[in-house]
């Protein structure tokens, strides 16, 4: 895994680096700069080395922390920025995924249940429209439905610079801290739904029901405390489209490979057992069928969490949100080679980390991998 | 007599020749695969679609040499004198209005769709290529082979599709042509994810008993990997070829919606036209934005129906019944 990675930053790093222009031939437009100053600039940032050197010293880097220099933002370092900007991505298309990955996974089940009919031709058409619409305009449509017709919310960025004058810590400390907080509520809920499932099958409603309401309190209750919650909502406001936006689009594809997957497991002998046992509809659907066509529908989830800065590229862009695929956009178009570098090989950690998430999962899904 | 009559019958039917043989085996299959797929009315859409813009793009050039003067209608260089202001909106004249510099947006819309189909069929084709040569390979030789083909798609399946063109193309001085951008689509998605899918079809064509006798027969390596598993892996190739038009004309409509590409009209420059112009939100001009973004949904959702509907033509287990 660590090999592949190496190969990757060094596959990345000589794409990148074959590309003619680097930050001193863009300089030699201003006529300003003698050519003995652009040496020294370029002696300066290391851009004199031969390529092989220059690689080993980025990886080597890399693994004590340090990405270099930004060129465009020029002292500032590249690990700074990334982490400034990774968080916003991550909550976006985190949170996104999720909604659309529950929501996905119910339809489809249903669905493949009740197979024939105009039911599914309809929905396998909204499906693979919402799956192949050009994302740009879906965005577009989202903005003008949601905050020019309607005046909902906000049209983009990442908050609203009119509310912050005079705000007493900075957009990224209030950012951290919710983050932090909705981790906290959710685990409240996930700890109450994992205890539901020990409890008497007559309790477990209100346990559910119970934890949700403690973990929403509690994070409501923390942020009026604190009284910061008009900065908070400002940003969690901000942040509504562009989530709805991209769920909106993956739930397409979740709700069409859920379908097609329980499709094939509904073929299988344990189903006919299961149905020749008995077994409510209900059951076989929920605890049979829908149990084992998950273990796909996950992978999918995570590659998409890995590969999310691709369709981030543009979902950002519209929505001017400022985050890793913004980032990198902007840094290829100005050549800021460290940062757009920098941010390719998250994108490539990300999806990396996304494989073996995947994998640990399956174990956690799938007893026969566990127990084996 | 009767008898050698009859002889010479047999012989006569023994002695028809391979290509005809062949051929009616082909139709055969063709008819089956076509009744299965026949069945299922979303791939009959799909189809419809595509067939639509391909009417759609062969209609531009009879347009231009019969109805429409050169001078007005041309899509990259046109202008229309007699309207004042640009753009404006649909008329008898111009059936979906005109863009900001004057030009017919129907017509953009016809010519970009021939380039469309090329772009989409080309990368398809390599592709497909990539991927049956190199899954077929790994999975007859096994071993080392196997296992450098198999991390070689691992890494290239990390290697994000969209930022690496948004990367090449802004840092490429003369920008990204739509063979450049065919070549990458196909490479990336040829050496990643479809040979790993073509591989595994391919090891279960392996270990039949034609490769089998082939082998006893005499056959040599390179002559049964293409004359006896490739045409075997022919349909789950199709198949995924399906995918990757949808896929290759998404990227081209993102990377011209961002400006980054120097294919000189396209549906993706269309709308980045309209945006560089200040007319993307404004619902007075929907005709500069809608043609073109329903354009690239409409085509790339058809290609995914279609491979869709294959996919239950190729995998028996997805079918009613």
């Amino acid at each position: 895994m660590l090999i592949t990675f190496t190969l990757f930053q060094i596959a990345t790093y000589t794409i990148i680096d074959a590309q003619p222009g680097d930050i001193a031939d863009l300089l030699t437009m201003d006529p300003n700069i003698p050519p003995n100053e652009r040496d020294r600039l370029r002696q300066e940032l290391g851009l004199d080395e031969p390529l092989h050197v220059r690689i080993v010293n980025y990886i080597l880097n890399f693994y004590r922390g340090n990405l270099g220099l930004s060129f465009e933002e020029y002292p500032r370092p590249v690990i700074d920025i990334i982490g400034e900007r990774l968080p916003r991505t991550i909550v976006l298309f985190l949170s996104a995924s999720l909604v659309s990955f529950y929501a996905g996974f119910m339809t489809g089940k249903v669905l493949a249940w009740k197979r024939g009919g105009w039911l599914e031709y309809t929905s396998t058409i909204i499906g693979v429209g919402l799956y192949t619409v050009f994302v740009p305009w879906f965005a577009l449509m989202m903005i003008w439905l949601f905050a020019v017709a309607l005046d909902w919310l906000p049209a983009g960025k990442f908050l609203d610079p009119l509310d912050w004058i005079g705000a007493p810590i900075s957009a990224n400390a209030i950012f951290t801290r919710m983050i932090w907080t909705a981790l906290g509520a959710l685990t409240v809920m996930f700890v109450g739904f994992v205890l539901s499932n020990r409890a008497e099958p007559r309790n477990r409603p209100f346990i559910r029901v119970g934890s949700i309401i403690l973990g929403l309190a509690g994070l409501l209750g923390y942020w009026i405390a604190s009284g910061l919650s008009p900065y908070a909502w400002d940003i969690t406001s901000h942040l509504i489209l562009p989530v709805l936006t991209v769920a909106a689009i993956s739930y397409g594809g979740n709700m069409l490979l859920t379908r097609t997957t329980m499709l094939e497991t509904l073929r299988e002998d344990y189903i006919l057992t299961a149905r020749a046992k008995g077994l409510p509809d209900k059951m076989i659907r929920d605890k049979h069928a829908a149990r084992n066509a998950l273990l796909p529908v996950w992978t999918g989830l995570v590659f998409s969490i890995g590969s999310s800065v691709s369709g981030g590229i543009i979902t950002e862009t519209v929505f001017s949100w400022k985050g890793i695929g913004r980032t990198l956009l902007n840094a290829s178009l100005n050549a800021d080679i460290p940062l757009a570098m920098g941010c390719l090989t998250v994108v490539g950690l990300m999806t990396l980390v996304g494989h073996l998430i995947a994998d640990i999962g399956y174990a956690f899904l799938d007893p026969r991998i566990r127990y084996s | 007599m009767a008898s050698t009559d009859a002889g010479a019958l047999e012989a006569k039917r023994t002695y028809t020749p391979l290509w005809r043989v062949r051929l009616r085996l082909f139709w055969k299959a063709l008819k089956t695969n076509w009744a299965l797929f026949a069945e299922n009315p979303i791939g009959l859409i799909g189809l419809g679609t595509i067939i639509f813009f391909g009417l759609f793009a062969l209609a531009h050039p009879i347009l231009m040499n019969t109805v429409w003067p050169q001078r007005i209608y041309d899509p990259i260089s046109g202008y229309d004198p007699t309207i004042s202001f640009h753009p404006s909106p649909p008329s008898p004249r111009h059936l979906l209005g005109t863009d900001p510099t004057g030009r017919d947006v129907l017509s953009q819309l016809m010519y970009s769709t021939r380039y469309e189909f090329v772009l989409g069929i080309l990368s398809a084709v390599i592709t497909v290529v990539i991927a049956t040569t190199n899954g077929a390979i790994a999975a007859y030789y096994g071993g080392v082979v196997d296992n450098l083909l198999m991390r070689l798609s691992d890494l290239v399946i990390m290697v994000p599709t969209l930022p690496i063109l948004i990367v090449l193309s802004a840092l490429l001085p003369e920008g990204v042509g739509m063979l450049e951008l065919a070549l990458v689509i196909g490479l990336l998605s040829g050496l990643g994810g479809t040979t790993i899918v073509i591989k595994s079809q391919a090891l279960s064509v392996k270990v039949k008993p034609f490769i089998e006798a082939a082998r006893v027969a005499g056959g040599g390596d390179f002559h049964i990997i293409f004359r006896h598993m490739v045409p075997n892996l022919m349909p789950i190739a199709l198949l995924y070829m399906m995918f990757v038009v949808t896929g290759a004309i998404f990227s081209e409509a993102v990377l011209s919606f961002f400006g980054l590409t120097t294919i000189q009209m396209s549906w993706g420059l269309m709308i980045n036209i309209t945006q560089n112009f200040g007319y993307l939100m404004n619902f007075q001009t929907w005709y500069l934005l809608i043609p073109a973004s329903l354009a690239i949904t409409l085509l790339c959702a058809a290609f995914y129906l279609v491979g869709r509907a294959l996919d239950e033509v190729v995998n028996p287990r997805l079918r009613q019944r």
